[in-house]
């Protein structure tokens, strides 16, 4: 049985003053999910990333196609009992405490109050919330809330976890706890969908990408083969070569970058390796390293998705960082 | 299903007794009926009559105060704040949110009002100094103006559903005054001799909240008590009108998207 299953999925927003407009948000998007597998939806603002998700838990209804959560339909109310969900830029109760709030959260699950206050506890020393669980979430910043959302998803020990934008809010270390938290759900068994723009992230945790764009899917698949589609090129860096060693290396390479002393040469061919190193050894150029440059998501990703005009995308790619906002 | 509406009952209260606005009404409420002890001290010979048309009108009208301000964003504020994904995500049905916002918000009233009348017992017991069987009866007249707040918090759920907090008060609010005199408005239909007139005054006055029959506390202040006839009634039909408006409330809501 799969984990969760989109069959098609299409679904049109009603725009305009009197809401007769259709503007396609997804397009016929088919997934498939395996059990225990951390799965990366990754596409630039306005992919339909967020829609994908509301759709899997039945906030949003679907124009066409289907959609299935461990083969039961998002609408039926028993799916979500192993289901959790953090929704994009969280916001919680400003009346209520952390602890309330996630009282609230384990009696909607229908809880024990036994399980219930051991798993408050457990969660909120996970998220490094320990010590605020008294305090009304008014007070709580932008990562605490984010925080919060995230023990909040996890209050019923979910077998599949949806994460919209993890990562968000979150300073360096909690990304890292963030992240060292995922894998060690993953570790447990879970089942672990999340959107992101930061294809770091994604790089590190996710077993499968599915990338979208303008609501259609650009690419799917799993990320070690993504990664290893083969040797993009080879890079050299020499230091300080000799003016001809470079000129006679030149014709080999795609691009040559100097940085101080050094130069970074890439190669356009494998198959010229051999003769470069005769080169180097005969220009007596002194080899600081020899690389094989694998394919990064981030060139998969630009390159599935780069050839639209979108500069945010291209930003925010470049840069590894998360946009203001996603759809 | 039971406990998961009871949740998110319990959580509205929660909620709604946080509101700073509930305490001001509740201490502008006291304080109306701590002054119908001077106005009735005032009033030769009627100082009961002032004293009750003053407390009890009171708790009418800043329980509907209270019934609209916080009803209009029972459901409009979860969806302007988006905490309704964190709700409809977990176990819960539409309909149990539907059901528990409303009667978390109806327990709130309910215990207002009670903290209300407890004051307003106070202010006549403070005035008569003795307490009497035609006192207990002035309940009755409680309860009428609670089986009114059950509706109007049905239309402010209803409205909360579809439209903004501030055209949900304005909608609400309309339909409480006109539900007010929807009596009058099928009497001057009759009146009128236009056969069109007349219908459309028999539709409204089927259609809307009939508020009118609901207006009991000069009756109570001249110590009639509420005929069994419109007890029964009454309770059957705020019964009957509240269902109609949160099986509204929930149809929409069914289809809404967030």
């Amino acid at each position: 049985m799969l984990a969760v299953e989109t069959i098609n999925l299409t679904k049109d927003y009603r725009v305009g003053f009197w809401r007769t407009r259709p503007r396609r948000a997804l397009e016929r998007l088919s997934l498939e999910v395996e059990i225990g597998e951390v799965f990366g939806l990754l596409g630039p603002n306005g992919a339909g990333k967020s829609t994908t998700l509301k759709i899997l838990l039945g906030l949003v209804f679907p124009t066409a196609g289907s959609a299935r959560l461990f083969g039961r339909d998002p609408r039926d109310i028993s799916a979500h009992q192993s289901v959790g969900y953090l929704p994009e830029n969280p916001s919680f109760y400003d009346h209520l405490t952390a602890k309330e709030f996630m009282t609230y959260a384990a009696s909607l699950f229908g809880l024990s109050d036994k399980a219930r206050t051991r798993q408050i506890g457990l969660l909120l020393e996970q998220v490094g919330l320990s010590d605020s669980g008294k305090f009304p979430l008014r007070k709580f910043s932008k990562g605490m809330i984010q925080r919060l959302g995230i023990a909040q998803a996890l209050i019923n020990d979910p077998d599949l976890i949806f994460l919209d934008e993890p990562m968000s809010g979150l300073d360096p270390v909690g990304r890292r706890e963030v992240r060292n938290l995922i894998l060690q759900l993953k570790e447990n068994g879970k089942t672990i969908f999340f959107s992101t723009h930061i294809l770091s992230d994604a790089e590190t945790l996710c077993d499968r990408v599915a990338i979208l764009d303008h609501g259609r899917l650009q690419g799917c698949g799993e990320l070690r083969e993504i990664l290893q589609v083969g040797l993009s090129s080879t890079e050299i860096v020499l230091e300080k070569p000799s003016r001809d060693a470079v000129v006679a290396l030149e014709p080999f390479a795609s691009s040559v970058v100097r940085t101080g002393n050094r130069v970074r040469l890439e190669l356009r061919a494998e198959s010229d390796l051999t003769e470069v190193l005769a080169q180097i050894v005969r220009w007596n150029a002194k080899l600081i390293s020899l690389n094989p440059v694998r394919m990064s998501l981030e060139d998969y990703f630009m390159e599935r998705v780069g050839g639209n005009d979108n500069s945010s995308l291209r930003n925010t790619a470049a840069a590894g960082t998360e946009s203001p906002k996603s759809e | 299903m039971i406990q998961r509406i009871r949740t998110i009952a319990l959580h509205t209260f929660k909620e709604s007794v946080r509101e700073k606005v509930l305490y001001n009404l509740i201490v502008f409420a006291l304080l109306l009926i701590g002054s119908a002890v001077l106005f009735a001290s005032i009033s030769l010979g009627i100082k009961r009559i002032m004293l009750i048309n003053l407390g009890l009108s009171s708790i009418a009208v800043f329980g509907l105060l209270m019934a609209i301000f916080i009803g209009i964003g029972l459901v409009s504020k979860e969806i302007d704040r988006r905490t309704i994904h964190n709700i409809l995500s977990k176990p819960v049905r539409r309909f149990e949110f539907i059901i528990g916002k409303y009667l978390g918000l109806l327990l709130t009233l309910v215990v207002n009002t009670a903290i209300m009348t407890g004051g307003f017992y106070l202010a006549l017991y403070y005035v008569e100094r003795h307490m009497g069987g035609e006192d207990v009866l002035l309940l009755e007249a409680v309860y009428f103006i609670l089986l009114q707040f059950a509706i109007v918090v049905g239309l402010a759920l209803l409205f909360s559903c579809i439209s903004s907090p501030i055209l949900s008060a304005f909608f609400t609010f309309c339909l409480y005054i006109v539900g007010n005199f929807l009596g009058d408005i099928r009497w001057f239909g009759r009146e009128s001799g236009s056969v069109i007139f007349e219908k459309v005054a028999a539709l409204l006055y089927y259609l809307l909240p009939n508020f009118s029959d609901f207006q009991v506390i000069s009756q109570a202040a001249h110590g009639k008590g509420v005929p069994s006839y419109l007890m029964t009634s009454g309770s059957l039909y705020a019964l009957l009108y509240v269902t109609i408006l949160i099986s509204a409330s929930i149809l929409i809501f069914e289809e809404r998207e967030f």
